[in-house]
């Protein structure tokens, strides 16, 4: 007996040390991450900036390497943090409750919606802000607000058998991407002057980004975050199926619904803040299993520590690999990061299911 | 007194199609009950149906005077605990933390499990003798050990029924053995079981009752001895059956020759 609470104790401690290396080292790079960019500016100077907003040590003349650090780099990278970890949460999310390991946030058509509503915002020209809400574009607005519609509808189509089923909401989510991308399609070719800007939106990118987008994200991350974590041990019965779930007396649809609509909160905010960026929330909670195995709790923590971390990095990577301030668009690197490492994953898993 | 379980006039299945038709069975508490059958008869349907999965087309079953429908789930689970079927499929966490899904019935919608939940559990799984590998990820465990922890979970979920759907297909004959054993075992302190068995010999040695289903309706239900016997089974499963009596538990026990059922050469 012993053995076995050794064994646990061994376990339980993998799993702390885990996410707190993750943790760890989202801590220190988000202050490494803000000494990368066009401008040259020594660490010091960064930890000095950092420790003056953070702990409101009284501050000596703004510099511009100062604002440049505070308001341009490190909203940034606070924003990396939080959708890289949104996105592989709600990605854990997904293949659980869809029980497939290849369901991502995107799976159900969310990110279609919130593309829709970006891409009309861009077409009727409102790449503005809106009046009396400071520095909020039109066009994160019309993105979460199509995510949220699109959300919606697919719930609607999914429950009209009067109850939700994993394969009527995958059926529903196809239908509601297939729909909307026809209608991306209609815009860009009624306004070839718009092409540009849609596809450069939904390839994402956390260009020109602030901390106005934080504040957008923040109250709906946190809402999901809430629903997520109330629902996270009925997660693990989920994943049993539909059956043993309602054996065990819990009301399956019910339960699916709540962590469905929490999980889109998330990916909506996200990608209206940042367009569509893949594979993060693909390839994190597989990577996460692996270390760690599939109980929900431990994983929906350590996911998110690693989600931020690699969007975190891809997004240094994206705004400094090409020379003299030009960016990449940060969903292009995690796709061409993640590509290969989703194979690895999948020959991996190949071989040993073949043994 | 009135029955523990009352079956009346349940017609189950698809909204289009029935599976089953006006099935009556009156069900005592501490029976143990063989529910056999030729495939696609029903017996999945009727342990679906018991449990609250499915909801009855017609008719309706009555749970010590209450009806199935009414129970909130978490009542209904505090009630009737299932085994399912083993499908080679599971989930990769440990053994313990499938157990104590046994007492999701059990726990507040803000409090997790409590330390008595893992008590419960950690006791049901002593009992199954599955403890020694409580913290194991039921990934890593054979498909034997695996029912048993399931049983295990079944069983802290503290109900007076246990329903199983061949819950020892694709077991071998001695990890069978071990899962009936288990079985007779709760059957003797008082529980009720009521379990779907392929093995027809297999129900005989174990059940009290047996409940024959074919095309969705009870085609025979009565104690072993009554309705296990050569015509009937000959008649149920098509096939021309022998019956000879085991020769230490005196149970019956059927045969089968090869080579005689009508239309094969």
């Amino acid at each position: 007996m012993t053995r076995t609470v050794d064994i646990a104790r061994r376990r339980k401690r993998r799993c702390m040390l885990f996410s707190g290396i993750a943790a760890f080292g989202c801590a220190v790079s988000a202050v490494l991450a803000a000494g990368f960019g066009p401008l040259d500016i020594p660490l010091g100077q960064v930890l000095q900036t950092l420790a003056q907003h953070l702990f409101l040590t009284p501050a000596s003349a703004e510099t511009t390497n100062a604002i440049v650090v505070w308001e341009i780099r490190f909203s940034r990278i606070i924003l990396s943090l939080l959708i890289g970890s949104g996105l592989a949460i709600s990605g854990t999310v997904f293949q659980g409750i869809l029980r497939n390991p290849l369901a991502d946030p995107f799976t159900i058509g969310v990110s279609s919606g919130a593309a829709f509503g970006a891409s009309v915002a861009i077409f009727f020209g409102l790449s503005g802000t809106i009046p009396f809400l400071t520095g909020i574009g039109f066009v994160p607005a019309a993105a979460l607000t199509g995510a949220l519609l699109a959300l919606a509808a697919v719930i609607t189509l999914g429950s009209m058998g009067g109850q939700l089923k994993r394969d009527a909401l995958v059926l529903a989510g196809v239908v509601v991407a297939t729909f909307l991308a026809a209608l991306i399609s209609l815009i860009k070719s009624l306004d070839e002057d718009s092409v540009a800007s849609i596809v450069f939106w939904i390839m994402g990118s956390l260009q020109g980004r602030s901390w106005q987008h934080v504040q957008l994200i923040l109250p709906w991350y946190g809402l999901g975050l809430a629903i997520l974590w109330r629902f996270s041990r009925e997660l693990d019965i989920l994943s049993l199926g539909e059956i043993q779930a309602q054996q065990l007396g819990m009301n399956a649809s019910r339960v699916r619904l709540w962590l469905l609509v929490g999980a889109s909160m998330i990916t909506g905010a996200s990608v209206a803040v940042s367009g569509v960026i893949g594979f993060v929330g693909l390839v994190v909670p597989h990577l996460v299993r692996i270390v760690q195995g599939g109980e929900h709790r431990p994983l929906l923590v350590s996911s998110a520590f690693i989600g931020g971390l690699l969007l975190l990095w891809s997004d240094v990577l994206a705004r400094t690999i090409l020379p003299e301030g030009a960016e990449l668009p940060v969903g292009v690197v995690t796709a061409l990061l993640g590509g290969p490492f989703f194979c690895l994953l999948l020959h991996r898993s190949m071989k040993r299911s073949s043994q | 007194m009135s029955a523990h379980i009352s079956i009346q006039n349940l017609s189950a299945g698809y909204t289009d199609t029935a599976v089953l038709h006006e099935i009556s069975l009156s069900i005592e508490h501490g029976e143990m009950i063989g529910l056999l059958g030729p495939n696609g008869s029903g017996k999945t349907t009727l342990l679906m149906s018991l449990s609250g999965v499915r909801k009855p087309l017609l008719g309706s079953i009555q749970l010590n005077d209450t009806n199935l429908q009414q129970l909130p789930p978490k009542k209904r689970a505090a009630q009737i605990a299932s085994v399912p079927q083993y499908t080679g499929e599971t989930p990769d966490i440990e053994a313990l933390s499938l157990v104590l899904m046994g007492r999701y019935p059990y726990i507040s919608t803000l409090g997790g499990y409590s330390a008595n939940d893992t008590k419960i559990a950690l006791d049901c799984m002593k009992e199954t003798a599955t403890d020694s590998f409580a913290y194991r990820s039921v990934r890593e465990l054979s498909g034997g050990e695996f029912q048993r922890v399931l049983i295990a979970r079944a069983l802290a979920q503290q109900t007076s029924t246990l329903l199983l759907d061949e819950a020892t297909s694709g077991l071998d004959i001695a990890r069978t053995i071990e899962i009936f054993d288990l079985l007779k075992q709760r059957h003797h302190a008082g529980k009720t079981v009521i379990a779907a068995i392929h093995d027809i010999n297999l129900a005989a040695l174990y059940c009290t009752r047996l409940i024959f289903l074919k095309h969705g309706r009870v085609a025979l239900d009565g104690a072993v001895k009554d309705v296990f016997t050569d015509e009937n089974l000959t008649e149920i499963y098509d096939t021309p059956i022998h019956t000879f009596n085991h020769p230490i538990t005196n149970a019956p026990q059927a045969f089968v020759t090869p080579g005689s059922v009508a239309g094969s050469r």
